[in-house]
């Protein structure tokens, strides 16, 4: 899986020294800003806006040559998103790959945030398809930054009142709007609320970077963070009333498969990794194949 | 958030409410407004009137901070004291247009978010200065949409399913809910039929007396004028050219063109 030597055609991570500075700068404005979004000048990628552009650049921009790299989509190293993010730095930066959390310095995810907890030192980047939690609501840019510099985000409880009024319950299940250090209110990606908690006092760096938006914004380590919410409807980080049907995880977030067109499913760890290395120290789901006795 | 309203001034100031002094706008070189100065007391309720294109609006958006006058003072009796509203900072403004102030549209749509429920258009000024409990917002919401004659079971209604008039009084409720003590209105009853505006100004005269609220009120009608307003200012060109009771310049006015405006009103 590894490849020792990047193509030299390319200048290492792709991206010119120059566009890595830019985005450096943007990045260190982001984490000494948390939550505000800082724009930055977004390049052109050999890839189409929405495939992660924005998270690209950012690993790009973080890479060193002795980094290792993990990339996740939607939980699983093995999907297109992946495996084409994970070649593409193979090929023009050279790193070590792995699909192991924790073995990993840099992870580029796609709307999850790993089952196994992060450590001091690591990097999370995010791909951000609309970095603005307050876009659905107020359509002008000019209007939604004044809103921020003036933390006038009584539009964002608006929404979440219109969900319960409609549903009885907050029904937003992913890009949950967050507090970040009792200012800035952050669109946390469209990763799911289950993931919300995590989000905060992690020893991770959390970067997350939007590539048609062109916008950076940033978690430091240990950073407050708060769903936001009603006293007398508080967050509430749901997932799938079940198991893992192949690790027996109770604690992960699952994805669900149907299985044929009899109305049969199961529910798996959506985070690859974190299920195959359960089954790897033994843990067996409901449909596990039989122990094969040695 | 009961508590909230209706709201008697605690500290009872003993000055105007509003002081305007030498308030001006140029639009290049033609002039919105002119040299406009006035008192506002506590719980009167002050009709500007005039023609299209008078200064009206001009003057309006100015006193309510929405637009920056060249010249002039606008000088507010916030809780903690005078305050000249021209000179402060945005943020301030904005907390003072959500608790303090209101400002009624003249057509509902500029000032109801035409896709969130009538319940969540009324409790967003809640929300905005910090109200955190669903259960109260939605409660203070059911009460103000019962002040203003709008059936509690719409509370999860869109305002666009809502007649005009409807819009209207959903518009003045989600203005009215943080208990304001002084309210921009510009030109509220336009656009609704007779029957309706006469219900809608049957409904602003009843809260004006029961909360005490300092109006400025902009119209072209002078039938609203004369039953709303305590005081009239009549402006001409983007200056005012008469100021007195209402029925002072309505009966006996002494301009030539209050004299003209008067008498072009249809007797019916």
């Amino acid at each position: 899986m590894n490849a020792p030597h990047h193509d030299p055609d390319y200048n290492f991570a792709y991206l010119d020294e120059q566009t890595k500075r830019m985005i450096r700068r943007a990045i260190l404005k982001g984490i000494a800003v948390p939550g505000y979004q800082v724009p930055f000048a977004s390049r052109e990628m050999p890839m189409p806006y929405g495939w992660g552009t924005g998270g690209v650049q950012v690993t790009a921009a973080c890479l060193v040559p002795e980094d290792r790299l993990k990339v996740i989509d939607q939980g699983a190293d093995d999907t297109t998103n992946a495996v084409s993010i994970r070649r593409f730095f193979q090929r023009t930066a050279g790193v070590a790959a792995t699909e192991k959390t924790t073995e990993a310095s840099v992870i580029q995810t796609r709307h999850r945030i790993p089952e196994t907890p992060l450590t001091e030192g690591q990097i999370l980047v995010y791909q951000v398809p609309i970095p603005e939690p307050l876009r659905f609501l107020e359509p002008r840019e000019s209007e939604t930054r004044r809103m921020h510099a003036l933390a006038d985000y009584g539009l964002m409880h608006v929404k979440l009142y219109e969900d319960i009024a409609r549903h009885g319950a907050i029904a937003t299940a992913y890009a949950y709007p967050v507090e970040v250090e009792g200012r800035y209110v952050m669109d946390p990606s469209p990763i799911p609320k289950f993931d919300n908690p995590k989000l905060g006092d992690n020893p991770a760096i959390q970067l997350f970077g939007a590539g048609r938006e062109q916008r950076i914004y940033a978690l430091p380590p240990y950073t407050a963070v708060r769903s936001l919410d009603f006293e007398d409807y508080p967050f509430d980080p749901s997932k799938a009333d079940h198991d893992c049907d192949l690790c027996g995880a109770s604690g992960s977030y699952l994805d669900e498969v149907i299985t044929d067109d009899q109305g049969s499913r199961m529910f798996v760890c959506s985070d690859t990794d974190y299920c195959e290395t359960r089954r790897d120290a033994g843990h067996r789901g409901r449909f596990s194949p039989p122990e094969v006795q040695a | 958030m009961k508590d909230m309203q209706p709201h008697t001034p605690a500290h009872a100031p003993d000055g105007p409410l509003l002081r305007v002094e030498g308030l001006s706008k140029h639009y290049g070189a033609r002039i919105g407004c002119a040299d406009v100065s006035f008192d506002l007391w506590p719980g009167e309720v002050l009709g500007i009137v005039g023609e299209s294109g008078s200064g009206k609006s001009t003057l309006l958006s100015c006193l309510a901070g929405h637009l920056t006058p060249d010249a002039g003072q606008v000088i507010f009796e916030t809780r903690g004291g005078p305050r000249d509203t021209v000179q402060m900072a945005e943020p301030e403004r904005r907390l003072l247009g959500r608790t303090d102030w209101a400002f009624v549209h003249q057509n509902p749509r500029d000032g109801l978010r035409m896709g969130v429920s009538a319940g969540g258009n009324v409790g967003e000024r809640l929300m905005a200065v910090g109200a955190r409990n669903y259960g109260a917002i939605r409660e203070t919401a059911t009460d103000w949409l019962g002040r203003v004659e709008i059936d509690a079971a719409r509370i999860d209604d869109r305002p666009r399913q809502f007649s005009g008039g409807m819009q209207q009084r959903l518009q003045i409720a989600r203005n009215l809910v943080t208990g304001p003590r002084l309210v921009f209105m510009d030109e509220p009853t336009g656009g609704l039929d007779v029957s309706v505006q006469a219900r809608l100004l049957d409904l602003l005269r009843g809260l004006v007396r029961d909360m005490g609220l300092a109006v400025i009120i902009v119209t072209h009608d002078l039938a609203v004028a004369r039953l709303l307003a305590h005081r009239l200012m009549v402006m001409k060109d983007g200056r005012v050219i008469e100021h007195g009771l209402t029925d002072q310049v309505l009966d006996d006015p002494q301009a030539a063109y209050t004299q003209l405006l008067v008498s072009s009103v249809l007797q019916v």
